[in-house]
């Protein structure tokens, strides 16, 4: 372009000014799939600390004692394998979600929408639908203003207090938290993580999702040309407005003012798109009254059986039965052999040859139980002294254990296993390898 | 050297620290606004010609948190050590945190040792969880030497077998424990030579009943009257007070065999048990004695 055509320069603001999006209420098919995973996520989060389970509570994070409750399962920090499979199973059933669908769990699962659903819904009570908040908004603030806002912002505070304590319900057992006064800590977190919610579903809302969410912006790479993502039928819309030689598209609006997020679908797939669907149930309402056939927006068609799509499938299903299958087969005892590493070995009345090791047995039952000591690997070995040691329920304990061999055995490291049995239970055994050194 | 003890590299990092700080306030608000050419919407920027860069501003909030750091950092700096020699208005120091620590953990757990210190090391002899902690304290500071069973090794005395070379009343193991010990077998090679070596060895292996050539025994247990006695006593049965072991048991600190009681008696030993008063307060010492004793009863 030449110089006579350059615009003037100007100075622009490399930040932007939030501008306040009113998100009308909306019914449909996908609003009700979104009202149920609203139901079945806080059933699940504001039930989970008041279930009991053998005069625990069922699940229960117990940072302090460093044992992790989950109904009839204790989990030890040894144990955080598990956590890790866990974190890769979640990665990869969103990675398997979005390939196939896109940001299904952002639209319809993540705590942002679902609390954000739950504020909206408490705002929309108070305060009426969009035009109505709007109209309050513009309002000069008077009684009726300073009334609605306050009650508008005590039912959320309520709320979001109730879902902190909930939250530190997890952690110290809720019965407690709430009939003794609760620590500095736990008063500390349940504010915390309240005012979290508070901030985020009032406050926030729309601004987590376009600006702090990392899993936003990276899911957008997980797509192909087959996910299915929402779309508008420009073909069927197009030229939009209202008349006989008009597309369907009547622009009335409705999709720009039922979304989340503010954005208007009908200019393409655009990164601030949660995938809510909004505003394909607010269209096809429109479209009925129309009279014009629905799914003017609609969910993109595509193949869902794609390599991709089975890869993920694959590894997700190879792995979630590997943990169901090892969750299983866990046995309540774990056993952690140290030999003496400066005494090596010494000899013995009897011509025999001592080696001593520690023993660190961890009985994760719930129950107190026996274990009994014995060791195997070289002819005539044994446990020297008492193999039998009991451990109260859900402890640990150092023992140290003798074990004589005959000195007649080369010099040199033989490898040997201890094997702990608790007795009087079937099946609750483990295996471990240690070395045997005779000089 | 001087240069670590005058002020200059404490204003020197003041300084620093406070220009990047201010800088990078300035930055802030300089970036925060562009002057572009042409429309708008985009950033100005241009790559390969014609691709250019929306501009896709990032909300308002998010350059206050930018701003709130800078806040967070002056304030940081008045309430902490951070800027030179700067005490910080809190009076916060590692050292004083480490010492808060350690009162709170002597408050919480100095009453579960008081109970005990006041208790007579026989009378907790019979108290299962005083010996629990004893065993606690024993195998964290004890067993890597005395091995996880407390039967010891080769040089490092067997403390199951009853055979204390010091003596096995509560007094003298928590002195031990406290004060260490040396113990000293002074060489008798040159003195004896190697046939009056391998006599008394001979001897001193009778004693406890192993295998001996009678007519060594006896020439050996001559040498050993002379010699010996001194320390190990007539009968060989040692002398607590000089820490000389008994030798007529069965517990040998070296070994048994012909060729290292041999060594032993021409070369000497020099073994050490190494003071534990200031690696461990009293009432600890008092239950690893209890401890100690248990496991010989």
């Amino acid at each position: 372009m030449n110089a006579a055509d350059a615009p003037l320069p100007q100075e622009v603001s490399l930040y932007e000014v939030q501008r306040k999006i009113y998100p009308r209420a909306v019914h449909g098919w996908f609003a009700a799939w979104r009202w149920i995973l609203v139901w079945a996520t806080q059933i699940v989060f504001y039930g989970g600390p008041w279930l009991q389970w053998n005069g625990r509570q069922a699940v229960l994070f117990d940072i302090a004692e460093r044992k992790f409750f989950l109904f009839g399962l204790v989990f030890w920090p040894q144990d955080v394998i598990y956590l890790a499979v866990l974190l890769i199973v979640s990665a990869l059933s969103l990675f398997l979600f979005t390939t196939v669908a896109g940001r299904l769990w952002c639209g319809y699962a993540c705590p942002q929408t679902v609390y954000t659903e739950i504020f909206l819904w408490i705002e929309r009570a108070i305060e009426g639908d969009r035009n109505a908040r709007m109209r309050l908004d513009r309002e000069r603030t008077g009684l009726r203003k300073l009334g609605l806002k306050s009650a508008k912002h005590a039912v959320w505070l309520a709320v979001a207090l109730w879902t902190g304590i909930t939250f530190v319900g997890y952690f110290t057992p809720i019965r407690d938290l709430l009939s003794t006064a609760p620590g500095a800590w736990e008063s500390f977190w349940a504010l915390f993580y309240g005012f979290a919610t508070y901030g985020n579903a009032g406050w926030m809302r729309e601004q987590v999702c376009k600006y702090m969410c990392p899993y936003a912006r990276f899911q957008s790479a997980m797509f192909d040309k087959d996910t299915l993502i929402i779309t508008y039928d420009a073909k069927r819309g197009e030229p939009r407005g209202k008349g006989p030689d008009r597309g369907d598209c009547v622009d009335c609006g409705i999709c720009v003012q039922v979304c989340p997020t503010g954005i208007d679908i009908r200019n393409g797939l655009q990164y601030e798109c949660i995938g809510c669907a909004a505003c394909i149930d607010g269209c096809d309402r429109v479209m009925e009254k129309v009279g014009r056939p629905k799914k003017l927006i609609r969910y993109s068609k595509g193949r869902v059986l794609r390599p991709r799509v089975l890869v993920y499938a694959t590894i997700l299903g190879a792995i979630s039965a590997a943990m169901a299958i090892s969750l299983y087969l866990r046995v309540p005892l774990k056993v952690d052999v140290i030999r003496d590493r400066a005494a090596i070995a010494r000899e013995v009345e009897g011509g025999l040859i001592e080696n001593v090791y520690r023993l660190q047995i961890m009985n994760t039952a719930e129950q107190a139980r026996a274990f009994d000591i014995n060791v195997s690997g070289l002819p005539g070995i044994l446990v020297w002294g008492e193999s039998i040691t009991g451990l109260p329920a859900a402890s640990s304990r150092m023992v140290p254990v003798r074990v004589r061999a005959e000195a007649a055995f080369p010099p040199g490291s033989h490898p040997i296993q201890f094997t702990v049995r608790a007795l009087g239970v079937a099946g609750v055994e483990v295996r471990e390898e240690a070395a045997f050194i005779v000089r | 050297m001087s240069e670590f003890f005058s002020g200059f590299w404490d204003v020197y990092v003041a300084v620093l620290t406070v220009v990047s700080i201010v800088a990078c306030a300035i930055f802030l608000k300089s970036q925060s606004i562009q002057r572009v050419s042409g429309a708008a919407e985009t950033t100005g920027h241009k790559w390969d010609e014609d691709l250019a860069e929306y501009n896709n501003p990032l909300p308002r909030w998010w350059s206050w948190l930018f701003y709130i750091t800078i806040l967070f950092s002056l304030a940081y700096l008045v309430l902490y050590p951070g800027l030179g020699s700067w005490k910080g208005t809190l009076g916060w120091s590692q050292v004083g945190q480490l010492e808060e620590e350690q009162e709170l953990a002597q408050k919480q757990y100095g009453p579960v040792y008081k109970k005990f210190a006041s208790t007579e090391v026989d009378a907790l002899l019979k108290l299962p969880e005083a010996l629990a902690i004893g065993q606690k304290l024993f195998l964290n500071n004890c067993a890597q030497c005395h091995a996880s069973d407390g039967a010891g090794s080769r040089g490092f005395p067997n403390l199951t077998a009853g055979a204390f070379q010091w003596g096995r009343d509560a007094t003298t193991v928590k002195a031990t424990i406290a004060e260490g010990r040396t113990g000293m077998m002074p060489p008798f090679g040159e003195a004896l030579g190697a046939e009056g070596v391998k006599n008394v060895a001979q001897y001193v292996r009778s004693l406890s009943g192993l295998t001996a050539d009678s007519i060594r025994v006896e020439l050996g247990k001559e040498i050993f009257a002379k010699t010996c006695v001194a320390c190990h006593g007539a009968e060989g049965k040692g002398n607590a007070a000089l820490g000389a072991p008994n030798l007529t048991d069965k517990n040998w600190l070296h070994g048994s065999a012909e060729a290292v009681v041999i060594e032993t008696i021409a070369k000497g030993r020099n073994s050490q048990m190494p003071a534990h008063k200031h690696v461990l307060d009293e009432a600890r010492i008092h239950l690893l004695t209890a401890y100690v004793l248990s496991l010989s009863k």
